[in-house]
């Protein structure tokens, strides 16, 4: 496998998207909003519950608000895929690709590189710009700077590049059956839904801390190997000429 | 650059290519017929290391399909334009261009001087910038054509290069495969277009499921059993066909324009009866002549025998 081979791929595939707003909005919509909208909601919570008492539970609400980076890395790479993937096959291009001296595995690791790159740089500079304005909002209730802090880090740093390889490779799997973009996207963002659930039960009691947000990860570190192996095997030369529809 | 011994491929129970053989040498420019579904597009994947064979086995310009370790050295060897040319329509030529030579891991250098000269000689180089959203089919096909040589290929698959193309972008196909065949380059051309494989190729092979005939388009036509006499009267007529054709007790006489052209076995023994019988039907021979089958009528015949007989 020769890395530069994908990164060829996933740099033209990237240069593609720059131009499509259908796959830039989210990209900057979504961690952006994450990123102002959350912050400003605590502080406005802050504002309103002045020596209520409410400052104890801030950590899970922000906790739980921070989960929408993992919400994000599930829904923005679809796109991603969809466009890179299904996009090639309606526009009939991956025959010429396939026919180049570039093995199928090459080519699927620049397509994922394609969707993992944007996605987690995109999320993890809208989570600076998180992490900063909470400590802003936050700072004089807590009492203490709330960022950085352990939970943030397993969510940067292992769940959400793990949620988004998960988005990447089930794209993968809706691909070989979807007909036009938009159809992949729509079948491939029931991916979040799950996560809706975790983000939910955060909300309303369970803990999104550091050992919770580990055994969350573990599940998705099996789920992302078990789809890669079913990925690499629906992503193959003859099966994508012969078999995709 | 092509040897093939018994190549097939199966798809479950559907036989697609069965037990193809045939060699083709450096410089040739080789085409492919067939009606649709004959295999021609899956003998092409079979050869440019896109699809497995099921039985059989090929070399492809001195590596073996099948062999891990000789497909990649394969595709670096051959360009392939398939049947649609799946352009990246949002690009411009240039940057199509670029991308599949950089996919080759071409340098730099050597990749922007093809580059230019590929799209000068597809007429192309005005509008390299363009997206090619806005070019026409033609221009298309040509770009897809560009992106097929940018490596420098040794040697070449074509996959119908002028179907659904109008007269004149047609034209315009044929010309720059004429003008790849001037500098010796090796051209394995899927047509269903006689008259562009008649104009284009040395050699023709016709396929149907089953390779029924290879060789140039001259011995397929001269070694073709039905042979014809083409005589030429000063008026002919139904009537005089009609009476030809009782005083040579056979049916294989037809009117064409002020010809009749008789089915002849043996020209030599038969041609001096053929003028006697015109002569005596009342008809006044200016010439005798005979006219070989056209590689239509050979394809024709070829795939409607082997029609019926499978």
């Amino acid at each position: 496998m020769r890395f530069s081979q994908a990164w060829i791929i996933a740099r033209h595939d990237m240069g593609i998207f720059r131009h499509r707003w259908g796959v830039m909005g989210p990209l900057i919509g979504l961690p952006l909003g994450v990123a102002i909208g959350f912050p400003l909601l605590v502080d406005y919570i802050v504002a309103t519950n002045a020596g209520s008492g409410f400052d104890t539970y801030l950590p899970q609400l922000i906790n739980a608000f921070s989960f929408w980076f993992v919400i994000g890395a599930a829904i923005l790479p679809t796109a991603i895929a969809a466009y890179s993937i299904v996009g090639e096959k309606v526009e009939k291009s991956l025959e010429p690709l396939l026919s180049t001296p570039t093995t199928d595995g090459e080519i699927l690791l620049g397509k994922t590189l394609a969707a993992f790159v944007p996605t987690i740089l995109a999320i993890w500079a809208a989570s600076v710009l998180f992490q900063g304005l909470i400590d802003w909002a936050t700072r004089g209730a807590l009492g203490y700077l709330f960022y950085p802090n352990w939970e943030i880090f397993v969510i940067l740093f292992a769940l959400t590049p793990l949620v988004c390889l998960y988005a990447i490779e089930f794209s993968v799997l809706v691909s070989s059956r979807a007909t036009d973009a938009r159809g992949a996207q729509q079948y491939a963002s029931v991916t979040f839904v799950p996560l809706i659930f975790l983000y939910i039960a955060g909300e309303i009691g369970f803990s999104l801390n550091t050992t919770n947000l580990w055994y969350i990860s573990g599940i998705f570190a099996v789920l992302v190997l078990v789809l890669f192996q079913v990925s690499r095997r629906i992503f193959h030369r003859e099966e994508i000429l012969t078999r995709w529809k | 650059m092509i040897h093939a011994e018994g190549l097939t491929k199966r798809f479950g129970s559907l036989t697609a290519v069965d037990q193809i053989s045939l060699d083709i040498d450096e410089g040739e420019v080789f085409g492919f017929l067939g009606p649709n579904g004959a295999g021609k597009t899956t003998t092409v994947r079979m050869l440019a290391a896109l699809i497995s064979k099921t039985s059989g086995r090929a070399e492809v310009a001195g590596f073996e399909i099948g062999k891990e370790a000789d497909e990649l050295k394969i595709r670096q060897r051959i360009g392939v334009l398939p049947e649609n040319v799946g352009l990246y329509e949002a690009t411009s030529a240039y940057q199509n261009l670029e991308y599949f030579g950089r996919l080759h891991r071409m340098d730099a250098a050597t990749l922007r001087n093809n580059i230019e000269r590929l799209l000068r000689m597809m007429g192309l180089w005005e509008k390299k910038d363009d997206p090619v959203s806005t070019f026409s089919k033609g221009m298309k096909q040509k770009v897809a054509i560009a992106r097929a040589l940018v490596h420098d290929p040794i040697l070449l698959f074509l996959d119908e290069p002028t179907a659904n193309l109008d007269p004149e972008a047609a034209k315009m196909v044929r010309d720059v495969i004429l003008e790849l065949k001037k500098e010796n380059r090796t051209i394995f051309l899927n047509t269903h277009n006689l008259d562009e494989a008649q104009r284009i190729c040395d050699r023709v092979g016709i396929l149907r499921t089953r390779l029924l005939t290879v060789g140039s388009v001259e011995t397929l036509r001269s070694g073709f059993s039905t042979k014809r006499t083409a005589v030429r009267v000063q008026r002919a007529s139904v009537e005089l066909v009609a009476a030809v054709k009782q005083k040579l007790h056979k049916e294989g006489v037809e009117l064409s324009g002020n010809r009749l052209l008789v089915d002849v076995e043996d020209p030599v023994r038969e041609n001096p009866d053929i003028n006697e019988a015109v002569v005596a039907a009342g008809g006044r021979v200016i010439e005798l002549s005979q006219v070989s089958p056209s590689l239509e009528e050979v394809y024709l015949k070829l795939v409607h025998e082997e029609k019926g007989g499978s």
